[in-house]
């Protein structure tokens, strides 16, 4: 194995856990503990899965005049989002488009909740895709606001399931008050003292939970409390594949890439409705244009036997037409048969049409069907 | 007497049939098995050449036949149940039964204890 591959800080606990180790992304990462895949898939659904997304990229865009609008201002040039009319403590999923509006990276933009540096825009990006987006942002961000690169500090975890915040809330009952998409800093009281921690209520999953950002130190003592308590077990990246594909989320690379919009890949509800116009940010005229003229859309794909037809698997009519490819794809374990995920042309993409999937030079019967396959389990307030 | 092969699958002759599956080591490498695609009963096969497909959560792999032949059974339980490969890879996780063409070609396949001195050095 390559002796080049960075390691988060939690590596060595992975590895004390039993993790098999693979490299992904540049990382030396868990794909599954000892538990195994469909184990890890399954906890994380019924109780509380711990996942170390610490090679993700965590950055803060802060202006010079220290406004929020400037930064807001700024991003929005990049993104399809509206930035502007965050509130402090909201947080909004995006992507960074190029000139033609294909998909450069897929990421989670939220306004910091603090007194005082409620200015402040932070920003989650993939780990493969960091170094570009970190290059983007350097040459089209103004020079008047600054790109505060964290990933040398900061680590990245997610705990995932019915149980999660009601584990995490132990350690400061306010993190319960957090609905979906929200976020703010919170004391976390461990047996052996505090520490600090950013954490929205959001995920990867479809299940309710917290994404934690914390100080590498401090993070490798939470997550060894955390692994302390009842219902919580490390999940690997196997199973954060099977659960966020049956969830219908994208995995950038698979379901979005350069050559995918986000009207095709059906995130028109991360684009609101008047940054639809065609102008305004990089990439707007596709966004616009693929909202008019219908060719392809991403849907999720339920084969009908047991065998999963996996990426880059040929969609077909039932008349032997190719319409399009399977984009992910696999066996949805809380499901308990395959799922995937692909793009069919138009109107090929309407729930119940029958398609066929070309596995191993046979063609196997599959039904378009609405994503997500399992309902999302979010916590929209009371 | 069990025999392996490289690519981890097990052969076991009995009178002159023999019954193939995939091995203990195997079927921990590749984790939860979700799905198994067996060839057609009939179906004659090259050693080395591709016998089925079996599927975890995670990929798809090819398991080889052992030696040449022909399929004279597959194991349909498979279809319901692909968990067995994980709970008795080497029992009730069988893939296929098969006509032995050349007796004399299981002589190069390891034997137990050769095989696990291979595993060992994996």
């Amino acid at each position: 194995m390559a002796n080049d591959l960075k390691k988060t800080a939690l590596h060595d606990l992975h590895v004390d856990l039993g993790a098999k180790m693979v490299p992904f992304a540049g990382y030396n990462m868990p794909v599954q503990y000892p538990l195994g895949v469909l184990g890890e898939h399954l906890h994380t659904r019924e109780a509380a899965g711990l996942f170390d997304v610490g090679h993700m990229g965590q950055v803060f865009l802060v202006a010079e005049d220290k406004t929020f609008e400037t930064a807001a201002k700024a991003l929005e040039a990049l993104v399809p989002a509206s930035i502007s009319d965050l509130e402090p403590g909201q947080q909004r999923y995006t992507q960074f488009l190029n000139d033609d509006g294909g998909i450069l990276d897929d990421l989670m933009v939220s306004r910091i909740n603090m007194p005082g540096h409620d200015h402040m825009i932070y920003l989650v990006v993939n780990a493969g895709c960091k170094d570009a987006d970190y290059a983007h942002l350097a040459t089209h961000m103004p020079d008047d606001v600054a790109i505060n690169i964290k990933d040398d500090a900061l680590s990245l975890v997610a705990l995932q399931g019915p149980k999660a915040v009601e584990i995490i809330a132990r350690l400061n009952p306010d993190v319960a008050k957090l609905i979906f998409m929200t976020h703010g800093e919170f004391e976390l009281q461990l047996p052996d003292g505090g520490v600090y921690a950013h954490i929205s209520r959001s995920g990867y999953t479809g299940e309710d939970g917290v994404e934690i950002s914390a100080h590498h130190d401090d993070m490798k003592r939470l997550v060894g409390h955390l692994l302390t308590q009842d219902g919580v077990a490390p999940i690997g990246l196997g199973a954060r594949d099977s659960l966020r594909m049956e969830s219908g989320l994208c995995l950038y690379g698979n379901d979005i890439d350069t050559t995918t919009s986000p009207i095709e890949a059906g995130l028109i509800w991360s684009v609101q409705k008047h940054r639809r116009s065609g102008e305004g940010y990089k990439g707007a005229a596709r966004v616009a244009a693929d909202l008019k003229t219908k060719t392809r859309r991403l849907v999720g794909i339920k084969p009908e036997g047991r065998a999963p037809a996996r990426g880059h698997t040929e969609i077909q009519d039932v008349d032997g037409n190719r319409i399009g490819e399977v984009t992910s794809g696999g066996f949805g374990p809380s499901v308990g048969g395959p799922v995937a995920m692909g793009y069919v042309d138009v109107p090929h993409n309407k729930a119940g049409t029958t398609v066929h999937l070309i596995v191993r030079g046979k063609a196997l019967p599959a039904t378009v069907t609405k994503l997500p396959f399992v309902p999302h389990n979010y916590f929209r307030g009371k | 007497m069990m025999k392996y092969t490289e690519s981890h699958e097990w052969i076991k002759l009995d009178g002159d049939v023999a019954t193939v599956g995939i091995s203990d080591y195997a079927a921990k490498a590749l984790g939860d098995v979700v799905f198994v695609e067996l060839p057609g009963v009939g179906d004659d096969v090259d050693a080395g050449g591709e016998l089925a497909v079996v599927e975890s959560v995670k990929a798809a792999s090819e398991v080889y036949a052992p030696i040449a032949g022909e399929v004279t059974a597959v194991n349909d339980a498979l279809e319901a149940a692909p968990e067995t490969v994980n709970a008795a890879p080497t029992e009730g996780g069988w893939f296929v039964k098969m006509t032995v063409a050349d007796a004399s070609a299981l002589d190069a396949l390891m034997d137990e204890d050769a095989y696990k001195d291979y595993c060992a050095g994996l």
